[in-house]
């Protein structure tokens, strides 16, 4: 979480590009081209858990058809709210829907649309992030005040107010997320392509007639995914929870859709008869999102070991 | 130092500009015919062609998008952002009337947070690798990690129906504010302790810790005379970051436990698709986001003087 005050702190003090940079300078000068990384992670205790907490959900939500007792959206209307058993081992819900079946498919909707949405702002901030830092000029200037503007809000806001405008659906709020979160990663890319523009091997490949296009596929992109793929990573936690939020809000997925955010809004009124219907899924996000914060903690204390 | 002042909010301006353009483009995201949109809104009868003709004519709909964005501006920079769909009253009264509720827990958050965190993260630096610093990371991790929007229920089902200390929701008296407070304080306090931690540590790091220790000051004078003040800066301006967070966190929290500030405003808008909310909404806390910045940056430069004198000069160059 860190990081991203850290990247936030760059946003709002209006001093964003020498903090920009200097925190892509340190992630750079740790992050390329120096392999082992895995190997320094797996001393961390915190980077270990966490990977085994990812693993485990991962491969729980891909294997949910087979491990998963009933189908997650069947009925039995006879048996609603029932405690735990050994045909339904975490009990029913208002419907009669076997909640541990809807707990597992619902990981695969809740990691899929963290991860979906995680590899788009990816793409899109790292396109954007070199295109501005490669081109630099007037496109640059435009870019980064579009940059300024969107990270002027608390993310979850304006992505909230996007949602609300397009209208309801997991379609509209996977692109207000998009359209908020690009933002932070462009800066960060574009302060990394920034530092690597001045370096010898960049310098040698335009001196060899190597075109702009090819430079920035060829050379600058591949020495920024490193990096990027550690933030990526600090970033899975705050997406699973922003988009849960919007489906917990009820714009996202539709009834009967079992997500863990939707099972949380649909728990709500049996808050006080049958609270396990909130406790289930709400230990499923802080699980999930425990995992990911503390594997984004281990690469970063792992890269940047001064402050463990 | 008045100078720099100035030119810090006289910057507001371009990106004030920035921020009424965001609002006015995304309301053009909504779906569907404006004009045919507003008619259905402003009455319940099913309106005919013509008085749909006239309201496109009266909000000048056929114009031009510059042209709209222009007359949008000029009525919003005189307080006119419209009038919501859903309670039909102007878009400015109900931000301006629901706002200090939020502001309230806002605020109230902040407080418990700093509260909670600045003990923690000093215990947890000095008596680094000890069970209380484990206690404070795993603490830490979990206020990192809980949703509000479960928290929130955890905290009703404790406090609220199993010890029946505080109400449940609502804003009746001082006990109503504590449950959405602690929710939304709980993270903040998270991500503060875990800085007020490590900036602690690297001060206590640098040699001038290492010169007053070697003078003979005792563990206490070294902390509060010496490293304190240096460690907090950082803390400072993250807590003012922190703030803005809070308003936006308070979106959720607040639809929780039915606390009538913007947060609730907001959904409500979202659900009801009240565009003009929605759009005055992203107009006025972008307005109130940046000026809280804006005023966090001048109190870092206020409080840190190395700050002021590099504006200085840069400014003056």
């Amino acid at each position: 979480m860190n990081s991203r005050r850290k990247i936030l702190a760059s946003a709002t003090t209006h001093a964003p590009f020498e903090l920009a940079s200097q925190g892509a300078e340190t992630i750079s000068l740790l992050a390329v081209g120096r392999p082992g990384i895995f190997v320094r992670l797996t001393r961390d205790w915190a980077a270990i858990v966490g990977l085994s907490i990812v693993f485990l959900l991962v491969g729980l939500a891909l294997t949910a058809p087979f491990l998963a007792p009933h189908d997650p959206a069947a009925q039995h209307l006879s048996e609603r709210l029932q405690s735990p058993s050994l045909t339904f081992p975490l009990g029913t819900d208002n419907l009669g829907r076997c909640i541990l079946s809807r707990l597992l498919f619902g990981a695969r909707l809740s990691l899929g649309f963290a991860g979906v949405t995680s590899l788009l702002v990816l793409l899109l901030g790292v396109v954007v992030g070199a295109v501005s830092g490669f081109a630099g000029g007037f496109l640059d200037a435009v870019i980064m005040r579009v940059v300024d503007l969107v990270l002027a809000f608390p993310l979850l806001l304006l992505a909230l107010a996007i949602t609300g405008f397009i209208g309801n659906g997991i379609g509209s709020v996977l692109v207000g997320v998009v359209s908020v979160w690009w933002a932070s990663y462009a800066r960060i890319v574009r302060g990394l392509v920034l530092s690597l523009r001045e370096r010898p091997f960049i310098e040698a490949a335009r001196a060899g007639g190597v075109t702009p296009i090819r430079i920035i596929t060829r050379h600058v992109i591949p020495n920024v995914i490193p990096p990027i793929i550690v933030l990526a990573t600090l970033e899975m936690g705050s997406l699973l929870l922003a988009i849960s939020g919007f489906n917990f809000l009820g714009l996202g997925v539709q009834p009967p859709t079992a997500e863990w955010g939707a099972m949380l809004n649909d728990g709500r009124p049996f808050l006080r008869s049958a609270p396990q219907l909130m406790i289930y899924p709400g230990l499923a996000i802080s699980f999930a999102v425990m995992g990911f914060n503390l594997l984004g903690d281990g690469l970063r204390d792992t890269l940047d070991p001064r402050l463990k | 130092m008045k100078r720099y002042v100035l030119i810090r909010f006289l910057s507001l301006v371009p990106l004030w500009l920035g921020i009424s353009m965001l609002a006015f483009l995304l309301s053009n995201l909504a779906p569907g015919d404006p004009a045919t949109v507003i008619a259905h809104r402003l009455s319940d009868a099913p309106p005919s062609e013509e008085q749909i003709a006239t309201l496109r004519r009266e909000y000048h709909l056929d114009d031009t998008l510059p042209l709209r964005y222009a007359r949008w501006l000029g009525s919003a920079a005189q307080g006119d952002l419209g009038i919501s769909y859903r309670t039909k009253e102007p878009v400015l009264m109900e931000l301006a009337t629901h706002f200090p509720a939020t502001l309230q827990i806002a605020c109230a958050a902040l407080v418990i947070a700093l509260a909670i965190a600045l003990p923690l993260g000093v215990l947890a630096a000095v008596r680094r690798g000890s069970w209380l610093d484990h206690a404070a990371r795993v603490g830490a991790l979990l206020g990192a990690s809980l949703p509000s929007y479960w928290l929130g229920y955890l905290l009703i089902l404790l406090f609220a129906l199993a010890l029946g200390w505080l109400p449940v929701a609502g804003r009746d008296g001082t006990g109503a504010m504590i449950l959405p407070s602690l929710t939304l304080g709980l993270g903040t306090a998270a991500t503060l302790a875990r800085l007020t931690r490590s900036s602690l540590l690297e001060v206590l790091g640098e040699d001038f810790v290492r010169t007053a220790r070697a003078k003979g000051l005792s563990e206490w004078a070294v902390l509060w005379h010496h490293s304190l003040k240096a460690a907090l800066l950082p803390v400072v301006t993250v807590t003012g970051i922190a703030f803005g967070h809070l308003l936006g966190g308070a979106v959720i929290v607040e639809g929780i436990f039915a606390w009538p500030g913007v947060g609730n405003l907001l959904i409500n808008s979202i659900y009801d698709r009240d565009y003009p909310m929605i759009q005055g909404f992203v107009l006025f806390m972008g307005a109130v986001f940046t000026l809280l910045s804006t005023a966090v940056d001048l109190s870092y430069a206020w409080i840190d003087p190395r700050v002021r004198y590099a504006n200085k000069r840069r400014i003056g160059r």
